[in-house]
């Protein structure tokens, strides 16, 4: 078997970039807490495994979900990582057969076309070759989108792309020079030898008319080889360590462990899996509505990545999730953005020992929690109450006169010492009264309720409420003609999963109309207890963008399931912006023309709140 | 012969030239909007941990203005972050952050750093 020394760049890249990696992974897996190793350990020579690799496949190599984003930028990024791979076992196939042995130097496969010059009596080598040119032909197309995605990225259904470092800058340069000097390396190598496919004899023939082959074989092959060791050993210092670590996020979460809110080993494993793609930059509306570029996932993760994060920065994001569930990749935004600030929050938190002088004393059958933003639109409260007189229920309006907060903001704000004091409070109150359900109309409430709390009992927003008592006919609810528009609230649609309850109450009452953004798509309002730093005026921006989206079909009303998201809306809205709860209400068919009438004050008054 | 005049009671006499401008400081670079505030005392009016305590936003920024660190300390600890302040601000200034940053402010207090 024949040796030349170009082939030591590649082989010396390739056994560093291994070396390193083995120490990493494994001193990833080592920190890892210790629930989690015994998860491993459990599920590692299970089916999950298997599922892993099915999933590594159909992600890591054939990107899937990006596909599902545009399909230019998943066939860029599949002809590359997909047929990269078939490029690798295409070479080992041919080394096999040609030498008819499976221990051949790492380097033969990679450098086939150098070392053998007669293919004559190799079995299927006319077809190896073709194979092998297509593979190529394949991956070339993929790299030219790539050049051309740089320039004119709006192809991708990108507004914008990321911008690089300088561990980026030599990654990718070499990454764009591998294939083609490959194809050159391989042209002037056939056009010396005729051992070329369809693609590369015809390319070796046209070049050798005007470049001595003779010369610049060696000059191409010691390229291609450089260019793949460059790429291997800057490989770990820029966005391209995305594409090993995915493939241990993928493991990871198939053998069962979670993203937790503190930044542990796993987190640091997502992070690095972040291949900034940028495709969480358009979703995002601090960046379309123009208040901060630097808000986007890709790029916190980078700075986190490079250890150059701020307080600013960690705040000033809407918590909203839209990022989350665009990640291709999966990684967990939301969380990863709320460990950093759990990591900075200041250790004064506040002290709420004054909470403990408040005495409840109720034996109900149900809890109604407004929340404290709730109390800023009496509508939705009024409306409830309406609702529970209604249909004969044994609530108790635990916070009629005021809410001891619910702990998520503080939660939001990185203060969890804070939260659990205030989680302690209305635990203790929630539990003594004994109620067997609670129902709460702000979806930030409900979300700590049912994520945090444990109370052991039923929780629930009252969209979900209500659309039982509809069901179980305790509420005589009347539809009417009026247009109406859902908005999804970002703490109860992306944050915990309701979408069908809002909408299933809606079209009882009025006719819902559907709009661009629905469900995982929906918008933020712009209003989020999530972000600290946002200024009151990018919050109207952000409110005035998404109205005008949800208004594109002139509706009578835009409903919602948010007093927060009611409030923020109210103030740019040109149309009426009622709660389901609100809406709910209303439709109840009264028996008398002068309560009609006190209906109508209601929601004047509301909409002076 | 004794200086003939009304005396005026030391302790009692709030100096803005000479006031102890350290948390303001901080708070105009970082949470800009707290310039913004008229006074209007809505936040106050609404305020979730007001409901329940002796604890006034509005007091807490004139304290802020004065510079009485340790008055400040202890009212900063009061605030819950529900956020209605901000909501109901007629002027858009940012009240939730502004008790983060007096916290932030206070401890860099502590540590000598401002």
């Amino acid at each position: 078997m024949k040796s030349s020394y170009f082939v030591w760049p590649f082989t010396i890249g390739l056994i560093a970039l291994l070396a390193y990696l083995f120490v990493r992974f494994a001193v990833w897996v080592y920190k890892l807490e210790k629930e989690d190793k015994a998860r491993i350990r459990k599920n590692i020579f299970s089916v999950k495994s298997i599922q892993a690799i099915k999933e590594t496949f159909i992600e890591s190599l054939l990107h899937h979900n990006i596909f599902k984003t545009n399909k230019v930028l998943g066939y860029m990024h599949m002809s590359l990582a997909f047929g990269w791979l078939l490029l690798i076992v295409g070479g080992h196939i041919q080394t096999w057969v040609y030498y008819n042995s499976f221990s051949n130097p790492v380097y033969v496969p990679i450098f086939f076309e150098y070392f053998v010059h007669n293919k004559t009596g190799m079995l299927f080598g006319e077809a190896l070759t073709f194979t092998m040119d297509f593979i190529l032909l394949f991956i070339l197309t993929g790299v030219a989108l790539a050049y051309f995605k740089r320039f004119y990225s709006k192809l991708f259904g990108m507004k914008k792309t990321t911008s690089l470092k300088l561990g980026d800058k030599f990654a990718l340069t070499s990454l764009w020079l591998i294939f083609p000097l490959r194809l050159l390396a391989e042209s002037t190598t056939a056009s010396l030898h005729n051992t070329g496919g369809f693609l590369t004899q015809n390319l070796g023939n046209r070049i050798s008319g005007f470049i001595p082959a003779t010369t610049f074989e060696p000059v191409f092959w010691w390229a291609y080889s450089i260019s793949l060791g460059v790429f291997f050993i800057s490989l770990p210092f820029s966005r391209y360590m995305h594409i090993p670590t995915e493939i241990l996020l993928i493991a990871l979460r198939k053998w069962g462990v979670k993203s937790k809110q503190t930044f542990d080993s796993f987190a640091d494993v997502e992070l690095h899996a972040c291949s900034r793609c940028g495709i969480c930059i358009d979703p995002c509306q601090m960046s379309s509505s123009g208040v901060s570029k630097n808000t986007p996932a890709s790029y916190f993760l980078k700075s986190v990545r490079d250890k150059e994060i701020n307080s600013y920065d960690a705040l000033n994001c809407l918590m909203c999730g839209r990022c989350e569930e665009n990640c291709p990749v999966g990684i967990t935004t939301t969380n990863q953005r709320l460990a950093q600030r759990i990591n900075q929050a200041n250790n004064k938190q506040g002290n709420f020992s004054y909470l403990e002088e408040i005495n409840y004393q109720a034996k109900p059958d149900v809890i109604y929690f407004a929340g404290c933003m709730s109390h800023l639109t009496p509508g939705i409260t009024r409306s409830m109450i309406k609702i529970f007189r209604k249909a004969k229920i044994n609530y108790w309006f635990m916070d009629e006169d005021g809410s001891v907060c619910c702990g998520r903001p503080q939660k939001l704000a990185g203060n969890l010492k804070a939260m659990e004091q205030l989680m302690g409070f209305n635990k203790k109150r929630i539990v003594e009264s004994g109620a067997k359900t609670i129902v709460t109309s702000c979806p930030i409430c409900f979300k700590v309720f049912s994520e945090d709390y444990n109370l052991g009992i039923e929780v629930l927003h009252h969209t979900q409420y209500l659309n039982r008592l509809v069901d179980q006919k305790l509420l005589p609810v009347q539809a009417d003609n009026k247009k109406v528009v859902y908005h999804d609230p970002c703490e109860l649609g992306r944050g915990a999963g309701i979408y069908d309850e809002p909408r299933k109450l809606l079209t009882q009452i009025a006719k819902l109309i559907v709009t661009k953004h629905e469900k995982q798509d929906s918008l933020c309002c712009g209003g989020s207890l999530g972000n600290l730093e946002i200024e009151a005026t990018n919050r109207s921006r952000i409110a005035k963008d998404v109205v005008d989206e949800l208004t594109r079909t002139n509706p009578d009303v835009i409903a919602t399931a948010c007093p927060l998201c009611k409030k923020t809306f109210i103030k740019v809205a040109s149309v009426q912006v009622l709660d389901i709860a609100e809406l709910i209400a209303m439709s109840i068919p009264e028996p008398n023309e002068r309560v009609e009438k006190y209906k109508d004050i209601t929601v004047l008054q509301e909409e002076l709140v | 012969m004794s200086v003939f005049g009304f005396k005026i009671n030391e302790a009692r006499v709030i100096d803005y030239d000479k006031t102890d401008k350290r948390i303001l400081n901080y708070l105009l670079e970082n949470e800009p909007s707290f310039n913004l505030c008229i006074f209007c005392g809505s936040c106050t009016a609404t305020c979730s941990a007001g409901n329940f305590t002796d604890f006034n936003i509005r007091k807490l920024k004139m304290f802020i203005r004065r510079g009485l660190v340790s008055e400040i300390a202890t009212e900063a600890e009061k605030c819950m972050l529900c956020g209605k302040c901000f909501l109901v601000c007629p002027r858009g200034v940012n009240n939730r952050n502004i008790i983060l940053k007096v916290r932030d402010a206070l401890t860099k207090i502590e540590n000598h750093e401002i």
